[in-house]
């Protein structure tokens, strides 16, 4: 009875998160919704990467990048349609975690945090170096907006919309993935990869399947990006962007279901907030502060709630649970 | 043509011996604590700075040298008790975590005191540059790699010649038998940092003449120390160093041959190579054999 009630309280919150910005309709709220709901996307992919498969990747941001260019790279250098540039945008970040995958996720997790690291800064230096292609540090503006023919998405509100029913579909799709055979196998794999790889499981093709849808969502994400923002440059695919999306990942609670979503709202409020709160505590104070206390608060964490705030889900879940007995 | 090739050997031998010093630390730190340092970087800009200051306070550079040095190893010290030391025995990937949340406090605090300005440090001796056949060697370069040698023979002879040396490698080895002879894992740890604060900020002053020191060049002098120490093998203290030696030598011929601007990306392909091909690294494999 508690698993039901859990499961629509869990609907209800997100048809809540839904339709709450719609009735306040600000483009604020609309921006920071979006930014939320394609952080989720790309948290969710690394969530099943970290909690399922137990690998960490420092080079999420580049995925995330490589989409983001290559929809804005196809729609104004070639004129490509951006439906079908937007489906490069997904597939090519793939390619990209298949090769470097394939070797790599035979080490150890460290290793693959250097690799991953390692690939992030390569990726970050090649949006800057790229020359006329990339734009160089300046980036590419003039990117169209998501459209089919005439049916063009320019507004924020339709674009909160289109992007939230897409981290529904992937919401859906990751309860289904984590149920099915694979999924059961991939939990298998973080409880104990030696019984595991004894139960017949192969533990390195499985971390690389991870490791490579983990990718196809940042790069549906950075593809999702580019049309919604038009103009991209080098700066939001860095080292530190890549840490944000772990950051986010272990905030909401490794392997848990809402702990993608919860993790990047929480971050990026966190952000927001810090942004708001600390010059008005600390006069005439600019972004080092910010920076200071993001570093300071990411330490804590991981030493007092190394396992995230998916306690807090609990706690919500039970709440959740009573409220809905007591109707 | 020659000379060129000679000036590149020279400023590759420069930048190699930076590398190696922090792929020193790095290896160090790692074998002794089991955690990857990536705020290695952060510590060795801060004591550069610091030494800045206390220099423009009217000290000798000496003075102003080994005071923040000492500042930095009691900085790295606290830090160590403030958070590695709460979560003793966590996974990798925590402590990793931890110490890039480490950096990035780290790198904020610089910018918050020093700004965003390029500053410069004296060189030790004559700043003339040496002219060895055609080519000019700036002597700070010396420095640099004697600092590098100077530390890899004093890690060798503490780690095989000393009694504390000796205790640290048995605790490596073995953490619970090292306990059980009364060697203290939680003291041997703290020091691992000490040791790692101060030996950075010695080579933040080395660099210091010749390189300029800003508050957000931590990161990517970590992240070379990195590639540094798994070229030579994670855990090999003499593959630190010709790991340093290579990446440095790399960088200088292809920026200086084929394009300045793609500096960093190479050394990243090098990372990727390297982990691809040997993850074990240079040396990691010959020392495997012979165990």
């Amino acid at each position: 009875m508690g698993k039901l009630n859990f499961k629509y309280s869990g609907a209800f919150m997100m048809l809540a998160l839904l339709i709450i910005p719609l009735l306040l309709n600000s483009n604020y709220i609309f921006g920071t919704m979006i930014v939320i709901g394609l952080y989720t996307i790309i948290v969710q992919g690394l969530g099943i990467l970290m909690g399922y498969a137990g690998q960490v990747s420092f080079g999420h941001a580049a995925f995330f990048g490589l989409g983001a260019y290559t929809a804005a790279i196809l729609t104004t250098r070639f004129h490509w349609p951006s439906l079908a540039a937007l489906i490069v945008a997904i597939v090519l970040p793939g390619i990209v975690a298949a090769i470097i995958g394939r070797q790599t996720l035979k080490l150890r997790e460290l290793y693959l945090a250097l690799a991953t690291l390692g690939f992030g800064i390569f990726i970050h230096i090649v949006f800057t170096e790229g020359g006329e292609i990339t734009g160089g540090p300046s980036g590419i503006s003039g990117i169209p907006h998501l459209g089919i023919g005439r049916f063009v998405l320019s507004g924020d509100r339709e674009f909160y919309i289109l992007v939230w029913l897409i981290l529904v579909l992937v919401l859906i799709g990751i309860r289904n993935l984590v149920r099915s055979r694979s999924g059961r196998a991939l939990c298998a794999i973080r409880e104990s990869e030696y019984a595991a790889e004894n139960a017949g499981i192969d533990c390195v093709h499985l971390k690389w399947q991870a490791f490579i849808f983990s990718a196809l969502l940042a790069g549906l994400a950075g593809g999702l990006y580019a049309f919604y923002v038009t103009f991209i440059s080098p700066s939001p695919f860095t080292f530190h962007a890549s840490v944000q999306f772990v950051l986010m990942a272990v905030i909401g609670g490794l392997g848990t279901f809402w702990g993608p979503l919860l993790g990047a709202a929480v971050v990026v409020a966190l952000s927001e907030i810090l942004k708001e709160l600390v010059p008005l505590i600390i006069p005439g104070a600019g972004g080092e502060y910010q920076i200071i206390i993001y570093g300071i608060i990411l330490v804590t964490l991981m030493i007092y709630r190394p396992q995230g705030l998916s306690s807090i889900g609990q706690i919500l879940r039970k709440l959740s649970a009573t409220a809905v007995k007591h109707h | 043509m020659g000379e060129q090739l000679l000036q590149l050997l020279f400023s590759g031998l420069t930048l190699g011996g930076i590398y190696s010093v922090i792929a020193l630390v790095l290896v160090i730190t790692y074998k002794i604590t089991g955690i990857l340092n990536l705020a290695l970087g952060e510590f060795l800009v801060l004591g550069a700075l610091l030494t800045v200051t206390f220099k423009t306070m009217g000290m000798p550079l000496i003075a102003a040298s080994l005071l923040a040095m000492l500042a930095v190893a009691l900085i790295a010290g606290a830090l160590e008790r403030l958070t590695v030391n709460k979560v003793r025995g966590a996974s990798g990937l925590t402590m990793l975590i931890i110490t890039i949340g480490i950096a990035i406090a780290l790198r904020g605090l610089a910018l918050l005191i020093w700004g965003t300005d390029t500053y410069s440090l004296p060189a030790f001796t004559s700043s003339k540059s040496i002219i060895a056949g055609g080519a000019a060697l700036n002597p700070q370069s010396i420095w640099v790699l004697l600092l590098a040698g100077i530390t890899l023979i004093g890690v060798n002879l503490f780690f095989g010649r000393t009694y504390w040396g000796k205790a640290v490698t048995a605790s490596v080895l073995s953490p619970t038998g090292a306990r059980l002879q009364g060697i203290n894992l939680s003291t041997i740890s703290l020091a691992a940092f000490i040791f790692s604060g101060a030996l950075a900020t010695a080579a933040g002053i080395c660099i210091g003449p010749v390189t300029m020191i800003t508050y957000d060049m931590g990161f990517m002098l970590g992240v070379k120390g990195f590639i540094a120490a798994t070229i030579g093998g994670l855990g090999s203290v003499s593959g630190a160093v010709i790991g340093g030696l290579i990446l440095g030598l790399l960088e200088a011929y292809s920026s200086g041959l084929i394009s300045s601007g793609l500096n960093d990306a190479i050394s990243i392909i090098i990372l990727l190579a390297v982990l691809m091909i040997r993850p074990e690294g240079i040396l990691g494999a010959i020392r495997t054999r012979r165990v």
